[in-house]
């Protein structure tokens, strides 16, 4: 087999895993599992930025809370019917990412860390400040009735556990095949060219303010998503999904499942719902437990755990 | 009260905001321009610095004084040990990459959190000033305590300022922040170099606290928004300048204080984000530095 093709199939039989597990698990796990589907989608959008086009960013929280917001006012005030708001989210996540990265990727390095921390920090209170539509930390709980996704034919209500792990699965899929195709095409090549060494491409005659520009919008595109789909799903918006804390996290996720691979995203973040999940089961100290593991991974699994595999087993693993 | 006196007293808060702000921010920018480490746990040295003080402070019965400059002097002392260890057996090991170390300081920054949390408590707890005075001025009466803490700060920074500019301590590590490889070529231990600028961080992140810790209580998540100011300060003044981390500080801190009593404090924090973010796009080596190499 071709490599592509090897590729191809492993992405497809992790998604029929996930299918099946949504008739072998019990209730509790198949919740979980669809969150870290919905943030995992939001780790995926991270990755492309950080993981292969080397975007250090710490403000992705803001991307993911426009998506929310995008959807989750437009429901509440607007009364949207669900497609819409999520193309609404979407059209907000795609405006503040062309409008933060045309300003921040003027920067580099630890100036480009901070400067999209500011942004996020910023985004953050005014969340905040305009309390009266966003009710601030407490949050919007959306409609059940507002948040039903029509199909031709079908009628999708999220709040029915199975259709809303599916409707996860859904995205997830999507954002997983568009991810596998657009870093093995010409772009995502270049991406990782110019992470590796920006200078040279721009000797060879590409824009590199471009191809950044490009893959941040893409980026919080993809990161505004799973923030639309979170507020569509879940039904729920609030300000703390745009704390620095949502901005650290999908760092956290995309290093330990391994940067720059397209499946580590999804098992970061599944490794570290289920490290607190478990952990606070015995212990309330569940933060130590993660710190802890957090060191060891990072002194022992330096590029994460898709990386390890791809650096040990599979030299193909995209 | 007029408008004078109202600007006097909103400069005296901000002054003390700046006071013990450029004291954290000078750790951090130490790190950050020696080791080039960018330390997401020196906000929890400072908590932990507060909550040691605390401790220390409950021991000494008697005079509060006493207690006091116990905290003073073992606080800092203890946290300083704390992130030397943490030096030595993990970020050495990681040979200071920057991503590792990101992670690997932001475990440091859940375990400390946790340990706060369990053994300290969620609740915030005070400590007793060394003296209780109040200083009467013509509009209204301000507390001595707090004018001790700008001058305190004024002269641990300039201490720092001498250690680094006139000792042989502070030549090395000028040495190694200006090139490590040439450094280790001289015969410069830039390990222990390492080793020690990381504990003096943590050491001024801590006494911060412990100066503070009077004003404000100790509580296991005041760590955070110090640590976001003081990394807005260090790159508002540019990387390793130490003059330009006392003044972004003091523009910060002030700006902080008088903004936020006229306007609503959100609104002034928002604005003021921005305005910070725009700074460095438009002037990435920040207001003080010079053009990075």
């Amino acid at each position: 087999m071709t490599s592509t093709a090897k590729a191809v199939s492993l992405h497809l039989c992790i998604i029929v895993v996930l299918f099946a597990l949504n008739f072998l698990l019990p209730e509790y796990h198949r919740g979980i599992l669809s969150r870290v589907m919905v943030l995992s989608v939001f780790a995926m959008g991270y990755n492309l930025a950080f993981g292969y086009a080397g975007l250090l960013s710490l403000g992705h929280a803001m991307f993911f809370a426009a998506g929310l917001y995008g959807a989750g006012l437009t429901i509440y005030h607007l009364g949207w019917s669900a497609w819409p708001a999520l193309a609404a989210g979407l059209g907000a996540g795609a405006i503040l990412a062309l409008v933060a990265g045309f300003l921040a990727l003027r920067t580099r390095g630890v100036a480009f860390m901070i400067v999209t921390l500011m942004f996020a920090q910023a985004f953050y209170l005014a969340t905040l400040y305009f309390t009266t539509y966003t009710r601030g930390e407490e949050g919007l709980v959306l409609p059940q009735s507002a948040r039903n996704l029509s199909f031709p034919g079908a009628n999708l209500d999220p709040t029915v556990p199975a259709t809303r792990y599916m409707l996860a699965l859904a995205l997830l899929t999507v954002i997983l095949f568009l991810l596998l195709f657009l870093v093995r095409s010409s772009f995502g090549r270049a991406l990782v060219a110019v992470r590796e060494n920006e200078e040279r491409m721009r000797m060879l005659g590409y824009d590199v303010f471009a191809n950044k520009l490009a893959a941040l919008v893409v980026s919080g595109v993809i990161c505004a998503a799973a923030g639309a789909a979170y507020a569509i799903l879940f039904g729920y918006a609030g300000a703390g999904f745009a704390s620095i804390q949502y901005s650290i996290l999908p760092l956290l996720w995309v290093l330990l499942g391994g940067a720059a691979t397209t499946l580590g995203p999804i098992v970061g973040t599944l490794f570290m719902f289920y490290a607190v999940d478990v952990t606070s089961s015995y212990t309330n100290a569940y933060m130590l437990v993660v710190g802890i593991a957090l060191i060891l991974l990072v002194l022992y699994f330096p590029k994460g755990i898709a990386g390890a595999v791809r650096a040990r087993w599979l030299p193909w693993l995209p | 009260m007029a408008f004078g006196p109202y600007l006097l007293l909103a400069g005296l808060e901000g002054l003390v905001t700046a006071a013990v702000l450029a004291l954290m921010a000078l750790g951090l920018s130490l790190v950050f321009g020696v080791m080039r480490v960018v330390n997401v746990a020196h906000g929890e040295f400072y908590m932990l610095g507060a909550v040691l003080a605390w401790w220390f402070a409950s021991l000494v019965s008697g005079h509060p004084a006493l207690g006091f400059l116990l905290a003073l002097i073992a606080s800092p002392m203890v946290v300083a040990a704390i992130a030397f260890a943490a030096d030595r057996l993990v970020l050495r090991r990681l040979n200071y990459e920057p991503e590792a170390t990101i992670v690997a300081t932001i475990g440091l920054l859940y375990i400390i959190q946790q340990l706060a949390l369990t053994f300290f408590g969620p609740e915030a707890r005070p400590v007793q000033p060394p003296f209780d005075m109040r200083l009467s001025l013509p509009w209204f009466g301000y507390s001595a305590y707090k004018l001790a803490v700008i001058a305190a700060s004024a002269c641990l920074i300039l201490a720092t300022w001498i250690m680094l500019t006139r000792t042989r301590a502070g030549l090395l590590m000028r040495a190694t922040q200006s090139d490590r490889e040439t450094a280790q070529a001289f015969g410069i231990p830039v390990d222990r170099v390492y080793a020690g600028v990381f504990a003096l961080g943590a050491g001024l992140a801590a006494l911060a606290a412990v100066l503070i810790v009077p004003i404000q209580q100790a509580h296991y998540l005041m760590g955070q928004d110090p640590l976001l100011l003081s990394f807005i300060v260090v790159i508002i003044g540019g990387l390793g300048s130490l003059r330009g981390t006392v003044v972004a500080a003091l523009l910060i801190g002030l700006s902080d204080g008088i903004i936020s009593m006229f306007f609503s404090p959100t609104l002034a924090k928002m604005l003021a984000t921005l305005l910070v973010a725009l700074v460095l796009v438009f002037r990435p080596q920040g207001l003080f530095g010079t053009a990075a190499r």
